[in-house]
């Protein structure tokens, strides 16, 4: 047991009375040492900052993606290329709402789904009017989906939904346009050539500075019936996963359920198709990722450039110190001693620059993250990117510290001390 | 450690050291025979090229015989390795050097602790030992100067204290009096004549009678051999009588 735990106490001991020598030497020698590892701060700097800048713009994106919702599948039909139903009219493969009739039951990864339907619309209230406001059928659950207050009045029912009533629910900037009151419920406005009651105002959607406006936010919101009465539409539904991961299980049973109730033989084709945006989102984390490897890995250059100088430093240390070398063997230090205080002094001074690149590095994310316009307000340095910098900031000491290293630890000693 | 003071300390056994230049090969050591006991006190003396300074190398295990044998304290140190020369350098033998070889940026005390980092002695105890050393050798009021600040003498004293440190078994001194002027150079001897009265082994190389004069046994070697070797005493008489045979010649 004793001789087990002999050998890393050694090593410790070692490493410790290595790391005294090493700091020793440091800081006599100050300014050597601080313009030596310029190179190693300059490195480490661009690292973390380049790092930090493309994962301030990779949180940004997907920030702006999660506003749309990541768990959402967007079922859309498809008009297939090929099968039989190449020549079938648009009427024949639109979605039907009774397509959806019992989908939340068959479909268990599915938390909810809202049938949709949208048309451009001039609205009136009075003298007032807009011009190309979108007008969406809902069914209640879009609250649930969406995730858009009501501020004023009350979100649709299913009294709404059942009795086909031609009621509305309207952005704030409708009710300002047309001059309504803030609380405007009751109200009554004309959508298209109908009479519609307003029974809330819905918050305007997130808008997501990447994509830029997603539409009007002019938005008139009337119950699904409403709209499929009126107006005989194309439909597309937005079904919502449980959970974030069960988008792919939420798929095949969407599939499996619709091509059920769609009627579909075992040899067509779909006659829809599903988007998630999760899908994108890893598309998209993978592409980044690759992106700030390259553009990481590429300014790791400078690193490596950063630790030839401090090979380039040791080596003059080792061949200016070789009697002081000479001495330490004479009186009792081993090669290895020797070795490892080098080592560790070229591994001090790599983490020395690690410390104070990783600082600098900080300071140049939060000017970029200030710079308008360019949408880094996100810039952070990740907590990966300044472990990876150091572990090569360190990896860079020992790698050309051990030359150096190797060359005083080979000294003769009776050479060394002959040493001019 | 035994201390009884005729306990044979060093046994040389024919030892060679060959140096190859090109296809030449040179002796700088001829078959040496020498045993030591403790609390010797013994001058190595002979020109230059006559092999003393490789006998200082390899007694103090800085330096390897290619032939014969080297025991130190009854111990075959032919068979060690490089780790193991370390230690016995280490633990046993003090080096003091004609150019002191003191770190500059150091204080005489870290010079002093120097030899005990790699004996992995503890901080503490490592920083009492150097101050008590330093003050053995005089220089309690100093252990805070640096080698430029010091004179000469002192340079050495803080030498011989980093060489006495870790108590070796014995202390090689290589001219130590080199680099001094003769009134320094008695303060230094006067040293080692106090630290030979504590009982300490010590082997000086020297070209210098005065300071061969302090040591009890003289060795004179030539061409890597030992061609005499006896006490002080008997030197002196055999130099006199061979002084006065030349003297007698040159008339």
């Amino acid at each position: 047991m004793k001789a087990i735990l002999a050998a890393p106490l050694l090593f410790l001991r070692l490493l410790y009375q290595s790391v005294y020598l090493a700091l020793g030497q440091i800081w006599a020698n100050k300014t050597r040492s601080v313009l030596t590892t310029i190179g190693i701060i300059i490195g480490v700097a661009s690292v973390t900052s380049v790092i930090a800048a493309l994962t301030g713009l990779k949180a940004k994106v997907l920030s702006d993606f999660e506003s749309l919702g990541t768990n959402k599948i967007f079922i859309i039909p498809h008009w297939p290329r090929t099968g039989r139903f190449k020549h079938f009219s648009w009427r024949l493969y639109r979605f039907h709402p009774q397509q959806f009739e019992g989908l939340l039951e068959r479909c268990p990864s599915v938390s909810d789904y809202t049938l949709m339907t949208e048309r451009t619309r001039t609205i009136r209230y009075g003298v007032r009017s807009i011009d190309g406001a979108r007008v969406y059928g809902i069914n209640p659950s879009w609250h649930t989906i969406e995730n858009r207050s009501v501020t004023v009045g009350r979100p649709f029912s299913l009294n709404d939904e059942q009795n086909g009533w031609q009621v509305c629910l309207i952005t704030p900037s409708v009710r300002d346009q047309l001059r309504l009151d803030r609380n405007c419920t009751g109200k009554r406005i004309v959508v298209g050539e109908r009479s519609f009651r307003i029974v809330g105002v819905v918050d305007k959607r997130v808008e997501s500075g990447m994509f830029g406006q997603m539409g009007a936010s002019e938005e008139v919101f009337i119950p699904f019936p409403t709209a499929w009465k009126l107006w005989d539409p194309w439909v597309y539904a937005i079904a919502c996963c449980r959970k974030p991961g069960l988008s792919e299980e939420a798929k095949a049973e969407l599939r499996f359920f619709l091509r059920q109730t769609r009627r579909l033989e075992p040899g067509d084709p779909d006659t829809f198709r599903m988007e998630v945006i999760e899908e994108y989102l890893k598309t998209f984390n993978r592409v980044a990722m690759g992106i700030t490897a390259v553009a990481g890995g590429v300014v790791g250059i400078s690193l490596l450039v950063g630790g030839v100088g401090i090979m380039n430093i040791m080596l003059v240390s080792v061949s200016e110190r070789t009697r002081e070398i000479g001495l330490r063997k004479a009186v009792g230090a081993r090669p290895s001693a020797i070795l490892l205080q080098f080592l560790v002094e070229a591994v001090v001074l790599c983490l020395f620059g690690g410390l104070v690149g990783a600082g600098v590095g900080q300071m140049l994310t939060t000017m970029i993250a200030k710079i308008p316009h360019a949408n880094l307000q996100m810039a952070h340095i990740p907590l990966w990117a300044l472990g990876i910098s150091f572990g090569f900031a360190a990896a860079v000491g020992v790698f050309f510290g051990m030359f150096p290293a190797v060359k005083a630890a080979r000294l003769d000693p009776i050479e060394a001390l002959r040493h001019e | 450690m035994s201390t009884k003071p005729d306990r044979i300390i060093i046994r040389l056994e024919k030892v060679t050291r060959i140096y190859k230049v090109g296809v030449e090969s040179i002796h700088a050591l001829d078959g040496i025979d020498l045993q030591l006991r403790r609390n010797e006190y013994v001058a190595v003396m002979g020109p230059s090229g006559s092999g003393k300074s490789t006998l200082m190398n390899i007694l103090g295990c800085l330096d390897r015989c290619t032939g014969g044998t080297y025991f130190l304290d009854g111990r075959d140190t032919t068979r060690l390795g490089a780790g193991g020369l370390a230690r016995i350098r280490n633990t046993q033998i003090g080096f003091v050097f004609q150019s002191f070889e003191l770190l500059g940026r150091s204080s005489a005390l870290k010079n002093v602790e120097m030899p005990l980092i790699y004996s992995r002695e503890g901080w503490w105890s490592r920083r009492k030992r150097a101050k008590k050393m330093l003050e053995r050798v005089g220089l309690g009021d100093r252990i805070k100067h640096r080698p430029n600040q010091l004179s000469g003498g002192e340079k050495q004293r803080v030498a011989i204290a980093r060489a006495m440190v870790c108590g070796p078994s014995i202390l090689l001194a290589d001219e130590p009096t080199g680099n001094l002027d003769s009134k320094t150079s008695e303060g230094i001897l006067a040293l080692f004549d106090q630290l030979h009265s504590e009982g300490q082994t010590i082997i000086l190389v020297t070209h210098e009678e005065s300071v061969a004069r302090h040591a009890s046994r003289i060795i004179r070697m030539t061409d890597g051999r030992i061609f005499s070797d006896m006490s002080f005493e008997q030197d002196r008489a055999n130099r006199a009588s061979l002084n006065g045979r030349f003297g007698e010649m040159s008339k």
